[in-house]
């Protein structure tokens, strides 16, 4: 039988209203598994990095209770946050500091002994080993942003907080970037990254959770998403083009798309019956003929913008 | 206890004291110089002995804790707006140390600060004046609970701040004025009855006289009201400090 693990981040009931009286979350249960890669998409403003300060310790949840492998986030924080490393969507830095002084400092500030061979290897991994005399200041955004994760894992955290690491970040980080979140998800790490790129969270998320307004709207594996919800369509590049759908078609989902020379065909994946013999079947029998035909498939985009454009 | 975190802060407050060494020793030191040099040897000639003690060494308190007042309350109130206005702070506040812990990092650290700046001051006094401690027990632990009192007050400062001015604000206008109308140039029983109960309401008077005690055995206010008036206030910091961090008061979000 299958037995699911206890969630390492339990999220219970979990609401959020700022001092302005903005309603930021409202009613969030979310259980995050162990040793899994987890994106939360959502547009801007839909309360991602609200969520996140919250289960780390920056923002004061207005109700609800959030567990860190069983230890209550307030209750008893010193347990809790030991676990987590974030790094924040900000770029906030201490201008002044060497590389290496503040990412010592972090390792110090979570209660870890020093370990310089530790911080050379985090140094190294992420490609700032050379810069590791260098003042932050005179580094660029996309270094600063290596200084932010290598002083959120220097602690050696089980579970990592990503939130939009990759807005305004360049090609090669973002690869180094997700390599290095494959080799922490291999060691054992439990990754949570925020994101309003659906690509990214396609590319690399175990689990995906739509957040919109505040509230939760969906969480599904990324397989199970994109089968439940993916359409796919199949379009037919006509011999001559047609002025219009003629009646003994009405009956299929078509459409008539490049000034009649493309019929486009939509269709349930998984469905039992695609539909599709009996299309060609109708086609054959209205004499219309195709030269060519291709399939799309929605990515997860159009799924996105489906689930949150829903009043 | 997360000692480690708590040394952590500590070490990096007292590091970034390193990097501006200049303005936070040569500054404080080149002050009290000009100090001496106008009010101890110009001025000082044509001043009365008070108390039997020469008017150069008298200033002598009343110069170091003009001094550290003014560095703690600016030290520590920079030390924490610092992260909260470039971001930095949200480390510290998602790191597992405790309230007490933060407080005692940063805190500490200016207090440390403020105490090797009195004794700096102090031994560029002695270079001016003959200098002589009644009571150097007492002078030391004068000067350590009042950089640490001025340091909390400081700390509290820059939660409150929400600018560069309001962090200026206080020093400034507050602390300074009353160091000096508090009788650091001069002894209050000098002053008109008047202006002298006035005086008695600053709390800085106090701090002063019982400094000042400790180094020549007089006073303008009983040596325990001293003690009651510095204990009074580190309590009343920390009161203020706890309610704080219970509250999450311009800290958390
Ligand atoms: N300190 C704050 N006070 C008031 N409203 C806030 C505060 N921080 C964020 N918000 C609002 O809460 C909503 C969610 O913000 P946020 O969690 O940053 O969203 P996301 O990270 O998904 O872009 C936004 O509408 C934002 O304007
Ligand atoms: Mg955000």
């Amino acid at each position: 039988m299958f037995r699911p693990m206890q969630p390492i981040v339990s999220i219970k009931n979990l609401s959020k209203t700022y001092a302005s009286g903005f309603q930021a979350l409202c009613g969030i249960d979310l259980d995050i598994r162990q040793g899994e890669i987890f994106a939360l998409l959502g547009p801007n403003g839909a309360g991602k990095t609200t969520l996140i300060g919250i289960v780390c310790g920056i923002v004061t949840a207005t109700s609800g209770s959030v567990t860190v492998a069983g230890h209550d986030i307030v209750a008893d924080y010193r347990a809790a946050r030991a676990l987590i490393g974030l790094v924040p969507q900000e770029l906030s830095t201490d201008a002044f500091e060497s590389v290496w002084a503040t990412v010592s400092f972090s390792r110090g500030l979570f209660g870890k002994p020093q370990d310089p061979a530790l911080v050379e290897r985090v140094l190294r991994d992420l490609s700032l080993w050379e810069k590791k005399d260098s003042r932050i200041m005179t580094l660029s955004g996309g270094m600063k942003r290596r200084v932010l994760i290598a002083k959120a894992l220097v602690h050696e955290p089980r579970i990592l907080f990503l939130d939009e690491p990759t807005a305004g970040v360049d090609v090669e980080l973002r690869q180094d970037m997700w390599a290095q979140v494959r080799r922490l998800r291999d060691a054992g790490v439990t990754v949570i990254l925020t994101t309003h790129y659906i690509d990214e969270a396609e590319q690399m998320a175990d689990r995906i959770g739509v957040i919109d307004r505040g509230r939760l709207i969906l969480v599904e594996p990324k397989a199970e998403l994109m089968r439940k919800l993916g359409k796919k369509q199949l379009v037919l590049q006509l011999h001559r083009p047609l002025e219009s759908l003629p009646a003994g078609l009405a009956a299929h989902r078509l459409e008539l798309a490049a000034d009649g020379a493309e019929l486009t065909f939509t269709y349930d994946v998984q469905a039992d019956r695609t539909g599709i013999a009996a299309l060609f079947d109708d086609l054959a029998r209205a004499g219309i003929g195709f030269k060519d035909l291709r399939t799309t498939q929605s990515s997860l985009e159009d799924i996105f913008v489906s689930l949150v454009r829903k009043p | 206890m997360n000692l480690r975190g708590m040394r952590a802060i500590y070490v990096f407050e007292m590091s970034r004291a390193g990097r501006t060494l200049l303005q936070s020793v040569v500054a404080p030191v080149l002050a009290t110089s000009l100090y001496f040099i106008v009010f101890g040897a110009a001025i000082g000639e044509h001043m009365a002995v008070i108390g039997g003690v020469p008017y150069g060494a008298f200033i002598v308190p009343g110069l170091i804790m003009l001094s550290i007042l003014t560095q703690s309350v600016s030290n520590a109130a920079f030390g924490i707006y610092f992260p909260k206005f470039t971001g930095t702070v949200y480390e510290i506040l998602s790191a597992p140390v405790s309230p007490l812990e933060i407080v005692v990092g940063y805190v500490g650290a200016a207090a440390t600060k403020s105490v090797i700046l009195g004794l700096i001051i102090l031994a560029t006094a002695a270079l001016f004046v003959p200098l002589s401690i009644a009571h150097p027990l007492a002078m030391l632990a004068f000067l350590v609970l009042t950089s640490v009192a001025f340091s909390l007050l400081g700390f509290i400062i820059g939660i409150w701040a929400n600018g560069f001015e309001q962090l200026q604000f206080v020093p400034l206008l507050v602390i300074t004025p009353l160091t000096f109308l508090g009788g650091t140039f001069y002894s209050i029983d000098m002053l008109p009855p008047l202006w002298r109960t006035v005086t008695l309401f600053n709390p800085v008077v106090y701090l002063i006289s019982g400094f000042r005690w400790a180094f020549f055995g007089l006073t303008d206010v009983p040596i325990a009201m001293s003690l009651a008036a510095t204990a009074g206030f580190l309590l009343l910091c920390l009161g203020v400090v706890g309610w704080i961090f219970r509250t999450g008061y311009r800290l958390k979000r």
